[in-house]
C-alpha cells in the first residue's frame, strides 16, 4: 500500500508539494565535550528514508536522535559522509525539509499569524495578501483561526504544536521532520495530536521523519521504525509497521500491533544489555 | 499606579506611615542623640510650602539633574546597546576589545570623577560624562549576555526558513535582546540617579545633589530633607517612565498569561 501511494504527489491543503526521500550516507559526526575530550555521536551512519511515508525514529533520551534530526535539517553538518534529499546533496537548512523542534520555537515577539506566513514573505514566494490568505486557510483547518492575532504566550501548548505544524507547512516542504513534537503534554492533548497529525499525514502522504523516545507513539504513527542504539549512535533494526490505514486507536488492540510492540522492547532490551 | 498603592497599603500600612513621622517628630522635640540638629517634619513642609514651592531656582534644580541622568542615559543606550551586540555577534571584534572592557567595568563611575573633570572641557559635560559611565557597563553586559542566550532555534528555524542575515539579525536576533534591554533600562536609571547625585555633591552648583549638600553646609536642616525626598521622587518617576517606555517595546510581554 505504501508502495503506491510512494507515486503520487501530496496535497497540503490545496497545494501540490513535491515528496522526497531523505538519506544520511556514511555519516560520522563527533562533539567537543567539556568533560570527556570529544564525543562520536554517529559513526560511518547510512540510513535511507524514502518518500511519502512516516518514518519514526526511536530510541532512548541521549543516544542521538536530535542530533540525526538537526543533521537531516542541515543545523549542523556532518565531519564526513553526506545528508541529501531525493538525488542530492545538501548542506545547509532549507524550507525543502523543516524540522518541528522538541520544545516551542515560535517567535514570542510576534502574532501567531506572523509566525506562520514569516517563511513565505521572508523568501518572497508570494505577495503578502496571498501569504495572509493561506495562513489564514491553515490556522482555520488547524482550529487556530480565533488566534492568529494572538502571541505564541497566549496558546495552550497543543495549540502552539499545531501552530508549529502550520509554520512549517505552509512553505510546502519535501519532507517534513519532528523532533518529539508532542513530549511535556498532557496525555489527552497527545493523544488528540497524535490523531490529528496521523490524519494529516494520511491526507497528504508527506514525507516525514518522526523522532520520538515513546514507543506506543511510535507504533501508532509508523510506516517504519528504526530503533535506534547509542554510542556510537547506530540502528538497530528497522520495523515495517504494516497496520491497515487510515487507523485509529483501536489498532493499538490489534494482535499484530501487539506482536511489533513485543519485538520492539525485545530489541530495545537487547541494546540495553549490549 | 494607584491600585499598585492601594494594594500594597492597607491599614496597617497607613498606621506604620503615620507612625514614622510621629517618632521622627519627636525624636526632634525631645532632641534625641543624633536628632539635635535635625529638622522635624513641620518644619520641612513649612520651609518647602513658604519658601521652595514657588522658587524658579529649586525648580531649576529639578531640570538641570533630569537633564543630567537624560543625557547620561541616553548616550549609555546609544553606545551600549551597538557595543553589546557587536560584543555577542562578532567573535574578532569580542577577542580585540572585550579584554578592556572588562578592565575598565569594576572602576566605579565616581573614581571617574577627577578625570572626567580634568579631561572634559565644561563642568557639564563632566557630570554628563560620569552618569553615562555608570549606566553604559551596565548595558553592554546586559545586552552582550542577551546575545549569548539567544535560543538556537529560533535562528536555526528563521535560516532553515530561508531569511537572508539581515532579516535574522533584524526579525530573531533584536527583539530577542529586548528583554535584556529592558533590564539594562532598569538597572541603568537607578544608578544613573545614585551617580548624578554623589557627583553633583562633588562637582558641581547645581542640582537636586547640589541643593542638598547646600541644606548641610549652610546648617538648614529642612532643605536637606527637601533636597532627600526631592532626589526620591525623582527617580521614582524616572523608573515609572522607563517602565512604560520598556512595556511598550515588549508588547507580547503585557499579555503574557
Amino acid at each position: 500500500m505504501a508502495e503506491g501511494a510512494a507515486l503520487n504527489t501530496s496535497e497540503v491543503h490545496g497545494t501540490k508539494s513535491e515528496n522526497a526521500g531523505i538519506w544520511l550516507d556514511q555519516v560520522s559526526k563527533s562533539f567537543a565535550s567539556p568533560d570527556a575530550g570529544t564525543i562520536q555521536v554517529f559513526q560511518d551512519l547510512s540510513v535511507h528514508f524514502e518518500p511519502n511515508q512516516l518514518h519514526v525514529v526511536m530510541g532512548a533520551s541521549g543516544c542521538g536522535k536530535s542530533t540525526l534530526g538537526y543533521l537531516l535539517a542541515g543545523f549542523i553538518s556532518p565531519d564526513q559522509g553526506n545528508v541529501g534529499l531525493g538525488p542530492n546533496p545538501v548542506r545547509n537548512p532549507g524550507p525543502e525539509r523543516l524540522l518541528v523542534f522538541q520544545e516551542t520555537a515560535l517567535w514570542p515577539w510576534m502574532t501567531v499569524l506572523d509566525n506562520v506566513i514569516f517563511g513565505p514573505k521572508v523568501r518572497g514566494d508570494a505577495d503578502a495578501k496571498e501569504a495572509k490568505h493561506a495562513a489564514q486557510g491553515l490556522l482555520t483547518k488547524f482550529g487556530l483561526a480565533d488566534f492568529a492575532d494572538k502571541y505564541p504566550d497566549q496558546l495552550s501548548g497543543g495549540m502552539k504544536r499545531r501552530a508549529e505544524i502550520a509554520q512549517a507547512l505552509i512553505n510546502r516542504p519535501k519532507v517534513m521532520i519532528l523532533d518529539e513534537p508532542f513530549r511535556g503534554l498532557d496525555v489527552m492533548t497527545r493523544e488528540i495530536l497524535q490523531e490529528y497529525y496521523l490524519d494529516l499525514f494520511e491526507e497528504t502522504r508527506q514525507t516525514t521523519v518522526f523522532i520520538t523516545s515513546e514507543l506506543e507513539e511510535a507504533l501508532f504513527l509508523a510506516d517504519k521504525i528504526y530503533i535506534m542504539g547509542d554510542q556510537p549512535a547506530r540502528i538497530l533494526d528497522i520495523i515495517d509497521v504494516d497496520l491497515p490505514r487510515p487507523r485509529d486507536f483501536e489498532v493499538t488492540v490489534s494482535k499484530k500491533y501487539l506482536e511489533y510492540k513485543e519485538r520492539a522492547i525485545e530489541r530495545l532490551f537487547q541494546s540495553e544489555e549490549s | 499606579m494607584l491600585k499598585q498603592l492601594q494594594s500594597t497599603l492597607n491599614w496597617r500600612g497607613f498606621v506604620a506611615i503615620f507612625g514614622f513621622f510621629l517618632i521622627w517628630y519627636l525624636a526632634c522635640v525631645l532632641k534625641l542623640p543624633g536628632f539635635a540638629e535635625m529638622a522635624n517634619p513641620l518644619e520641612v513642609i513649612q520651609m518647602f510650602v513658604r519658601e521652595y514651592a514657588h522658587d524658579d531656582h529649586y525648580w531649576l534644580s529639578w531640570v538641570t539633574s533630569f537633564q543630567r541622568v537624560l543625557y547620561g542615559f541616553l548616550f549609555a543606550q546609544l553606545f551600549g546597546i551597538p557595543l553589546g551586540l557587536l560584543f555577542g555577534t562578532n567573535e574578532k571584534f569580542r577577542n580585540l576589545f572585550f579584554p578592556v572592557f572588562e578592565l575598565l567595568r569594576p572602576i566605579p563611575p565616581l573614581a571617574w570623577v577627577p578625570m572626567s573633570i580634568l579631561f572634559w572641557p565644561t563642568n557639564e559635560s563632566s557630570i554628563i560624562f560620569i552618569t553615562f559611565i555608570g549606566a553604559f557597563f551596565i548595558i553592554v553586559i546586559n545586552v552582550f549576555d542577551g546575545v549569548r542566550d539567544i535560543k538556537r532555534e529560533h535562528l536555526w528555524l528563521a535560516l532553515s526558513l530561508g531569511a537572508p542575515r539581515r532579516v535574522v539579525f533584524l526579525r530573531i536576533m533584536l527583539p530577542s535582546v529586548i528583554p535584556s534591554i529592558a533590564v539594562g533600562m532598569t538597572l541603568g536609571i537607578a544608578i544613573t540617579w545614585d551617580v548624578v547625585i554623589a557627583a553633583e555633591m562633588i562637582a558641581s552648583d547645581s542640582g537636586l545633589g547640589r541643593l542638598t549638600w547646600e541644606g548641610y553646609v549652610s546648617s538648614t536642616p529642612e532643605v536637606l530633607v527637601i533636597g532627600m525626598i526631592s532626589i526620591g521622587l525623582a527617580g521614582y518617576l524616572s523608573t515609572k517612565v522607563v517602565n512604560t517606555i520598556e512595556s511598550k517595546m515588549m508588547p507580547w510581554r503585557r499579555v503574557r498569561r
